[in-house]
């Protein structure tokens, strides 16, 4: 068994930042593993644990820059590594999900796996939609936002997280593209003998047109980004912690806390 | 083409409030294009959700009677059939868990481009669509280049539409390839809930991600004790398991509406915000004053909790 796990770097910006055209100026922002993806990861790596012959698989689409995210992946235990990417992809702003879709459906088709596992969103652009796009593109069938996850021959049991405390029993036919929600698992730390194994791990760069990709014209455009207008109208205490506390307490006073 | 279609939203026998707002944004929309409005409901007892779906602005709606609940199979289907049936230029979901089980499968059917989670739609200049970037810290316009598209909505963001309409209420029989379903939903289970129930108290003491570790709840559970409060958590806290899923405020969680709602380390995501923004009195504790936490708090400290939390707890002291 496969399980391709698709993973995704994300910029995380700074408390303080300056907006450079459509997007934030890359001193202000640190790149990370996604966090959605890690759950995704140690989904996958949990199963290969406790299933025979199963092989684990990223798909990363991004510039050389996303190795080192992608060495992460390998580090806590997938077992290679595919990057996307060339100079025609420079500048996408990953807005249009089915796009990012069309790329990693390249890879799906190259490995024909029995499982895809996506994270729920990513944490910078938050479609939240690549994971069906690329299930519906592949003619895989797929579950958003998937809390609990058990293997029965060629179905998934799920558990898909609702809103409001209600989670969703369904039986999902493989193949099929799953979308993790954090929470479903408890991410493991890359053990040093890890980080030293994912350095010769294969990582294979390959192009859209390697993939036979041709990716259809853009339709969306960001054209404009913002900081929101602060709606804040918060009284703030002043002063050192003994007379913010002080402050405070008095206000919980008044309205009978702790009395 | 200049129509809208709406896809209503309901679970366990009830209409979602999104499926409300949906027609609300749908009607906007429908003004822009000068065209009608029409709304679908999938599933379940569709004439009595259809009923409750007529409200002003809507011109028509589509009852479609297959089995009871939400399934993403039935819905791509039907709402492809019923997108071209009706000529929609526009399609609006929900940006729901399943919202977003569906419209990205339903898009790429369609060839029609899809932006998700929506806070605003402007139509001045063709489509532009406003959703958050960078994790809330900023917006983003995105423009679409397309004639047709299909946009998820964020909850909560227009207002209900309300009254009572004079929509035209039809069945619609659609052909479904049930070779296609691949998917059964065999059930529902709710979150347990143990011996405290947080949406019950008045006062909550909720503790996020600035906590930063799992041995310093002891520090919130001290202030709770000294102030006769009951301690709640945002998301990071939960996923990490450090305190029970029935401490969960928020979109996935429980939604609370205390007296007092005391966040702590808590930098106030959206989808924490939509479980406690009813509450009375909104306190935040949080060292950045760019947290969004502040947008909706009606007092602050800012400052480091690890100082301000231990001297508040004193406060309440023998």
């Amino acid at each position: 068994m496969k399980i391709l796990v698709t993973v995704t770097e994300v910029a995380i910006a700074d408390d303080e930042f300056e907006i450079d055209d459509t997007s934030i100026d890359e001193t202000y922002l640190t790149f990370d593993l996604n966090e959605w993806d890690t759950y995704a990861i140690e989904e996958a790596v949990q199963l290969q644990e406790t299933e025979d012959e199963i092989e684990v698989v990223t798909a990363t689409v991004g510039p050389e820059r996303v190795e080192e995210t992608i060495r992460t992946a390998l580090a806590k235990g997938a077992d290679r590594a595919v990057r996307i990417w060339d100079e025609s992809l420079e500048g996408e702003t990953m807005i249009d999900p089915s796009r990012k879709a069309q790329l990693l459906a390249g890879v799906v088709e190259d490995e024909q796996p029995d499982l895809v596992l996506s994270g729920v969103q990513s944490g910078d652009v938050a479609l939240g939609a690549t994971g069906v796009a690329l299930a519906e593109q592949v003619g895989f069938e797929w579950g958003a936002v998937v809390n609990q996850l058990d293997l029965d021959g060629d179905t998934a049991r799920v558990h898909r997280e609702l809103e409001g405390g209600v989670e969703e029993l369904t039986e999902i036919e493989l193949p099929a593209v799953l979308t993790i929600q954090t929470g479903i698992n408890e991410p493991r730390y890359a053990s040093l003998r890890g980080i030293r194994q994912a350095q010769s791990k294969p990582l294979d760069v390959r192009s859209p047109a390697d993939l036979g990709v041709e990716l259809e014209a853009a339709s969306l455009e960001l054209t404009d980004l913002v900081v929101p207008e602060s709606e804040s109208d918060t009284d703030l205490f002043e002063g050192a912690p003994e007379e913010t506390a002080a402050q405070l307490a008095e206000l919980l006073e008044e309205k009978g806390v702790g009395a | 083409m200049s129509d809208v279609l709406v896809v209503a939203e309901h679970r366990r026998g009830e209409l979602r409030d999104v499926s409300y707002e949906l027609l609300t944004a749908g009607r906007e929309l429908a003004d822009a294009t000068d065209g009608e409005l029409h709304a679908a409901v999938i599933s379940g007892p569709v004439e009595e959700y259809a009923d409750k779906l007529d409200r002003p602005g809507v011109d028509q709606i589509h009852a479609v009677e297959n089995g009871e609940e939400f399934n993403h199979g039935i819905y791509t289907q039907v709402a492809a059939q019923l997108a071209n049936a009706v000529d929609a230029q526009y399609i609006l979901a929900g940006n729901t868990v399943n919202g977003l089980d569906f419209a990205p499968a339903l898009a790429e059917r369609l060839g029609l481009p899809l932006v998700t989670d929506a806070v605003d739609i402007e139509t001045d200049d063709g489509l532009s669509v406003v959703r958050e970037l960078y994790g809330g810290k900023t917006e983003g316009t995105v423009d679409i280049d397309s004639e047709r598209a299909l946009l998820t909505i964020r909850p909560g963001e227009w207002p209900e539409a309300d009254g009572t309409g004079d929509a035209a209420i039809e069945p619609f029989e659609a052909d479904i390839d049930e070779s296609a379903v691949r998917s059964t939903v065999t059930g529902f289970e709710e979150v347990r809930t143990g011996d405290v129930d947080i949406s019950d108290a008045d006062v909550l003491v909720s503790v996020g991600r600035g906590i930063e570790d799992e041995e310093n709840i002891e520090l919130i559970e001290e202030l709770a004790d000294a102030i006769g409060a009951t301690v709640s958590a945002s998301r990071p806290i939960v996923d990490n398991g450090w305190l029970p899923p029935d401490r969960q405020v928020g979109q996935s969680g429980k939604k609370v509406s205390p007296d007092i709602y005391i966040a702590i380390g808590i930098s106030g995501a959206v989808q924490h915000v939509a479980g406690m923004k009813g509450s009375e009195t909104i306190i935040a504790i949080n060292d950045d004053p760019s947290a969004p936490i502040y947008d909706i708090a009606d007092y602050g400290i800012v400052d480091d909790l690890f100082d301000v939390v231990p001297a508040l707890t004193e406060q309440f002291g023998e």
